[in-house]
């Protein structure tokens, strides 16, 4: 079990988002997190990665309690984000951003960059330029490959293929299951429903901040209850 | 990370709605737009200052370094005037203190307000001791360090506010502390309204209202600096020490993890940033500098006045910086001698002149484009002059009669093309009046209309120019055209002269 979120509630104020959340990621899966708008899937990653703190609950990771651990700690033990949005350093390179995402390892080995450049070739010969400029799908290479100079073993993706054509989200998708295949156990938050669930292992989906279903990747897909959830918010 | 899109899910099993092909035509998410048009704006920044441009970012550091640095090591032999020689000493103490403040806003992004009380701490607790005030009189070698040390810890304390305060509300906190500070050093004399310290009870720590006088020359390992001269090396060389840390630093995992930092604070944390450390630090690099810088101003003063570690240099200092461009080491001692350069030039009428002129030139050429609409504007407004110069001597002897004081060639052929009736009280008053109306009247024409109608205002404002505001040029006058100046130069480079922080235009 690398990942384990145990009967999690999270506030922000006084506003209950999640309610009674549990899932798990166990080593090298592919899970990913449905739902609709505000249903909490941001939230979710938030707490996981430990921006916001349960209110009650546990986030067990790799064994380990980490519940009152900031993020940077999460992060050492090997967690990584791709944030909504990306958010990447707009005004610095494509190098140093890459470099901020290894701040841990003292700003990235010469090997952690090749890793990342061998599956995002494009990113190797954009190095110099301003993040900022990078079209949507390469700033979400960028992010990507940012998250993975730190050498997660479970990487965190706030909806990917947000902005992009949908040729682009599929090949994104690509993207997504060859880091799988590399050994790193993913937990992808998603709109697209088909698309992620034809490469997941598994899914959730969330409904105004509770889990309303979940299961193997295969059957949710066929889930007629799929559709309601969606439909329902 | 950021709320919902605000996009409501597409009914069913979402599938993507039909969408451009073309990603790159998409709206970029998150991109900020002065980055989106970085590459656009390098690529039009042709002629002059586009050459200027990537000739200076070809040269090493160090070249740089010499370039920036440079005139003023040579500064103090050209000149021999004491006067200007000191003017150039307090330019490299705002340089060294502008530094510190662009640590702490241009690197770290945090907007502190209360930074010169560091500086005043540090004159004040040099003051206290080694002065003829406090009667003790310790050697500069140990009480640099202890200011410096002192400062930064400070520093690290004022600093645990931006924890939970960013933006406005750290300014205003920071704010506080600095009317604080001010406040402290006018009543700490040990008279009635004092406290009363533990264990040594009544002080008269800092002078109060009169300040703390017979401050120290610096007396670094039983070498005493007296000399103005030896306290602007001193100064010039710390400077370029402090420049040179500052550059690696900037480089370092350190420097662009306070890029990151100042960009995106959350983005920065979920890169395992220490960001809370990382502010500390900025807080206390910045306040040992101003602490340090304090010091040496407190020597050459020879005094620490409360009236001198107010808002006004806070002002001053955050121009310098600005000016220069957040961010970046050179800009600071561009920034610092134009804003402390400048009012000093513009004391004489002759001086102000010339950046007048100057400043209307560069303000065409900058402003407008092609090349060569400037050009006709320009050679149309000199010929305008000379036909009305022409018309007027032979019709109105009176509106030529008057003469340019001081004015060096330059002035007597302004003599020539400037009307300069004797009597220009009244007529002053309203082509001053008159100005203003056709600024107005400007912003409403377009195109070869607007072209025509500068010429004739152009002309109307060296009139205004040379029969009113030149005579005060020490006072009002100066102001006006500093503003202008920097309202130019920050509309040519809106993040400052080199600034590389990204700047909101909407
Ligand atoms: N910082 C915050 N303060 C208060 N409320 C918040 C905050 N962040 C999120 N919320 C609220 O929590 C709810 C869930 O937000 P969340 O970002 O988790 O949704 P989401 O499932 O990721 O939606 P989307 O698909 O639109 O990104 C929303 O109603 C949102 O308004
Ligand atoms: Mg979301």
């Amino acid at each position: 079990m690398l990942l384990r979120l145990e009967n999690v509630d999270t506030y922000y104020g006084q506003i209950h988002i999640l309610q009674d959340v549990s899932l798990e990621v166990n080593d090298g899966e592919l899970v990913c997190l449905l739902g609709g708008n505000a249903s909490g899937k941001s939230t979710t990653l938030k707490t996981i990665i430990g921006i916001v703190r349960p209110r009650r609950g546990a986030v067990r990771f790799d064994g380990e309690e980490v519940n009152d651990r900031p993020p940077s700690y999460r992060i050492g033990r090997g967690m990584a984000i791709v944030p909504e949005n990306r958010r990447l350093f707009a005004p610095m390179t494509v190098k140093e951003n890459l470099e901020m995402g290894a701040y841990l390892h003292g700003g990235g080995a010469q090997e952690d960059f090749e890793r990342v450049y061998s599956l995002f070739p494009l990113l190797y010969e954009r190095r110099k330029q301003l993040a900022g400029t990078l079209s949507g799908g390469e700033q979400q290479m960028a992010a990507m490959g940012r998250a993975l100079m730190s050498r997660p073993k479970l990487l965190l993706m706030d909806e990917p293929s947000m902005g992009l054509a949908p040729i682009l989200v599929e090949r994104n998708f690509e993207i997504i299951k060859e880091v799988h295949e590399s050994g790193v156990a993913i937990l992808v938050v998603e709109q697209n429903a088909n698309v992620s669930l034809s490469i997941a292992d598994r899914g959730y989906v969330l409904q105004t901040g509770r889990i309303v279903l979940s299961g193997a990747a295969s059957s949710l897909i066929k889930d007629e209850d799929l559709r309601k959830a969606y439909l329902g918010r | 990370m950021t709320l919902g899109r605000g996009q409501p899910s597409e009914g069913g099993l979402p599938a993507p709605a039909p969408e451009p092909v073309d990603a790159a035509d998409r709206t970029r998410v998150g991109v900020d737009e002065w980055v989106a048009e970085a590459e656009q704006r390098r690529a039009a920044q042709t002629g002059l200052s586009g050459m200027v441009v990537r000739v200076w970012e070809r040269i090493p550091a160090p070249g740089r370094l010499a370039i920036l640095i440079g005139p003023f090591a040579i500064f103090p032999f050209i000149t021999s005037q004491g006067n200007l020689y000191r003017y150039g000493l307090i330019t490299i103490i705002y340089a060294l203190l502008a530094l510190g403040l662009n640590i702490v806003v241009g690197f770290a992004g945090l907007l502190d307000l209360g930074y010169v009380a560091f500086f005043g701490v540090g004159a004040y607790l040099y003051g206290i001791m080694a002065s003829g005030h406090s009667g003790h009189h310790l050697q500069a070698e140990i009480a640099i360090p202890i200011v410096v040390v002192s400062t930064g810890l400070l520093g690290l304390l004022l600093g645990l506010t931006s924890w939970r305060l960013l933006g406005d509300y750290l300014a205003i906190v920071t704010l506080f502390f600095l009317q604080a500070f001010v406040i402290f050093v006018n009543n700490a004399n040990g008279g009635l309204n004092d406290f009363s310290y533990p264990f040594v009870g009544k002080v008269d720590l800092t002078g109060g209202a009169n300040g703390l006088d017979q401050i120290d020359p610096f007396n670094l390992f039983g070498y005493h600096i007296t000399t103005t001269k030896g306290y602007y090396f001193f100064t010039l060389i710390s400077l370029i020490l402090l420049m040179t840390m500052l550059y690696f630093v900037n480089g370092s995992r350190t420097g662009r993890a306070w890029r990151a930092l100042r960009e995106d604070p959350l983005a920065a944390e979920v890169m395992s940033v220490p960001v809370n450390r990382l502010k500390l630090l900025a807080f206390m690099f910045g306040a040992a500098t101003a602490g340090f810088s304090g010091t040496i101003y407190g020597a050459v003063q020879s005094g620490a006045f409360p009236g001198d570690y107010d808002v006004g240099l806070l002002i001053t200092i955050y121009a310098i910086v600005i000016l220069g461009g957040l961010g970046s080491i050179g800009g600071v001692v561009i920034g610092a001698l134009v804003v402390n350069g400048a009012p000093e030039l513009l004391r004489s009428s002759a001086n102000a002149r010339f950046l007048f002129y100057g400043v209307l030139v560069l303000a065409l050429l900058v402003a407008m484009k092609p090349w060569y609409k400037p050009v006709i504007v320009l050679l149309g407004t000199i010929a305008f002059g000379f036909a009305v110069h022409g018309i007027a001597s032979a019709v109105w002897s009176r509106g030529t009669a008057g003469h340019i004081e001081g004015g060096g060639q330059f002035g007597r052929g302004l003599e020539h093309w400037v009307l300069l009736p004797r009597h220009t009280q009244s007529i002053a008053g309203w082509a001053y009046f008159a100005l203003i109306v056709a600024a107005l009247v400007l912003t409403m024409l377009h195109g070869w209309q607007r072209l025509l109608a500068l010429i004739p205002t152009l002309y109307l404002a060296s009139f205004v120019w040379e029969n009113k505001l030149v005579e005060q040029v020490s006072g009002a006058t100066r102001l006006i055209l500093l503003g202008a100046l920097l309202v130019v130069i920050m509309n040519v480079r809106p993040s400052g002269i080199f600034g590389t922080a990204r700047v909101e235009i909407v």
